[in-house]
């Protein structure tokens, strides 16, 4: 796989702020890529440095074998960006945004009219950006940054403030941009987004990224820790519980039992209970995420 | 270079047209002022040539005060882009920054236009027969003006800190320009401080320009306000590049 972006040794201040001390990573093309922590944490600066919008203080990085600073007219040409804060004109029509967009890019752009198609803004072509709600203009600006038929697309924040129902339908369109063979480099402080979205992660914290890795291997290295709890009917064949493989702990309460254990625990009770032709009543696994993963790492909730 | 600077402002000039007040309070009012004005002077004044006022200061006055509403103008929508993160959604694209800008001093050169060109047409019945005022020159020397004293917009937009200001802050700026610009008394007649501060104004070369033009002076009498007036434009620029904000 070939990285399209590698950063390293970036250092980014704001006066005596460091918003940014020390990020190296790579992005590999075709990933969804997930730059997660919490607010303030310096990924939207990363961010920004990457798209050629900020100087970098110190460190390295190459976007498609160019230099987002030197070379930013170039880079802007072959990516797409939506930003965390940004706003459109108040009375802008939708078409028209779309169409300004379409006109600034050196190659020829995807069509327009199929783009607000596909992102559901069809009957809001006429519609003052002031006038969209909070998906609809997250939708509209990812048209803009999908308008150039970019190489890889940057998002930043895209589903922070929208409702649940919204953000599904956008990680379905982050997504399809995938499918389109894109690469996608994008940032959340929402750790389910990063977990359903992600391929890969960077935790970032303090400037600083801590782990790298798919959010499945995050999750089985600094939290193998497993829990499944089922209530049986007859609790005398819950007499072997012990025995099974990963196991390390059992509780009894009444019929419940909580059978605490690491890494595929899961999978080995599930074995164990059919194998044995154990009659289960309930059944619940409580397995660990990427925010126990944060707060191991960090000795804080990320929600913080 | 200029990549999208022609769809850029025909999209600011739709947008500025769809604001509530835009296009009344910089087009209409100012029309509507110097209507009412001229009516009162003439009808008053039953000489056959028209007073001294009517015929040197109005048409003065009337354009200082569009470049001074063009120039708020131009302040508080490019502080109100700066806080609504518009000119840097625009920067992150292949849009280069002076095209941007550009944009904005286009429009507000093409309302100038406009407001002058209603404002002569509203305002030439009032004009006696037989008098034909330069009104191509008067527009070429409106528009240099306004050229030179937007520039000292941006200068105004990089030092507001919050769009709320850009009004009060522009207005501090610029209506003590217009008072020290000889248009309601002579300049040789000011405090030597006064006048210190005068010559260090823009408006006074396009004042002395749009005059002079306006009665009937050949350019070559006013080399020394357009150099002027280029010489501030280019000041301004170059300030302005070093400590304009994007955000
Ligand atoms: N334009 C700026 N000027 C000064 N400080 C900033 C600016 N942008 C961000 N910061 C500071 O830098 C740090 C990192 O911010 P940011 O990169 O936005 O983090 P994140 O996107 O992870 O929330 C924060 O402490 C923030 O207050
Ligand atoms: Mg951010």
């Amino acid at each position: 796989m070939r990285p399209v972006i590698q950063v390293s040794g970036l250092r980014k201040s704001y006066g005596r702020t460091v918003a940014v001390a020390d990020a190296t990573f790579e992005v590999n093309e075709g990933e969804i890529f997930g730059l997660i922590g919490p607010n303030g944490a310096g990924k939207t600066t990363t961010m920004e440095c990457i798209e050629g919008l900020r100087k970098p203080d110190r460190g390295s990085i190459a976007v498609l074998a160019l230099d987002p600073f030197r070379d930013v007219y170039k880079l802007q040409n072959r990516i797409g960006v939506q930003l965390q804060q940004a706003q459109l004109q108040k009375r802008i029509k939708v078409w028209e945004a779309v169409d300004l967009w379409a006109s600034l890019y050196k190659k020829k752009s995807v069509d327009g009219d199929r783009l607000l198609d596909q992102l559901g803004l069809t009957d809001k072509r006429n519609a003052w950006f002031m006038n969209l709600s909070g998906g609809q203009k997250q939708r509209l600006f990812i048209a803009l940054a999908l308008i150039n038929d970019p190489e890889v697309v940057f998002l930043d924040e895209l589903t922070t403030g929208l409702d649940p129902q919204s953000r599904h339908a956008i990680w379905d369109l982050v997504r399809g941009i995938r499918e389109r063979g894109k690469t996608v480099f994008l940032t959340t402080h929402l750790m389910e987004e990063a977990e359903r979205l992600c391929d890969r992660v960077a935790i970032m914290e303090h400037g600083r990224i801590i782990d790298i890795d798919t959010p499945a291997n995050l999750v089985l290295r600094h939290c193998p820790e497993r829990t499944v709890v089922i209530e049986v009917s007859d609790p005398a064949a819950a007499e072997p519980f012990n025995l099974i493989p990963r196991v390390e702990r059992v509780e009894r309460n009444g019929s419940q039992f909580t059978i605490y254990g690491r890494g595929d625990l899961v999978t080995e009770v599930i074995h164990f209970l059919s194998e044995n032709r154990v009659r289960v009543t309930d059944f619940r696994a409580i397995l660990p995420n990427l925010e126990d993963v944060f707060l191991k790492l960090t000795g804080r909730s990320i929600r913080e | 270079m200029l990549r999208g600077l022609g769809k850029l402002t025909w999209i600011e000039i739709k947008i500025f047209m769809r604001e509530p007040l835009g296009a009344i309070g910089t087009i209409v009012v100012p029309v509507l002022v110097f209507v009412l004005v001229g009516r009162a002077i003439t009808s008053k004044a039953q000489t056959p040539s028209m007073s001294n006022f009517a015929r040197v200061g109005l048409p003065v006055m009337a354009s200082i005060l569009i470049v001074i509403s063009a120039v708020l103008s131009l302040v508080t929508i490019i502080s109100i882009y700066r806080e609504g993160g518009i000119l840097k959604r625009l920067r992150a694209t292949p849009l280069r920054p002076q095209t941007i800008l550009s944009a904005h001093v286009l429009v507000k050169l093409l309302l100038t236009a406009a407001s002058l060109l209603l404002m002569f047409l509203a305002g030439k019945r009032y004009i006696p027969p037989g008098v034909h005022p330069p009104i191509v020159s008067f527009a070429v020397a409106l528009v240099i003006s306004t050229w030179s004293i937007l520039s000292i917009g941006f200068v105004i937009a990089s030092i507001v800190p919050t769009a709320r200001f850009a009004q009060p802050v522009g207005a501090v700026v610029l209506y003590p320009m217009v008072g020290l610009s000889g248009l309601f008394a002579p300049i040789a007649s000011f405090p030597p401080a006064f006048r210190m501060l005068a010559r260090l104004s823009p408006m006074n070369y396009a004042v002395s320009l749009l005059q002079g033009i306006w009665v009937g002076d050949p350019w070559s009498a006013h080399l020394a306000d357009v150099a002027m007036l280029i010489v501030f434009f280019l000041l301004f620029t170059a300030l302005s590049a070093k400590i304009f904000r994007w955000e």
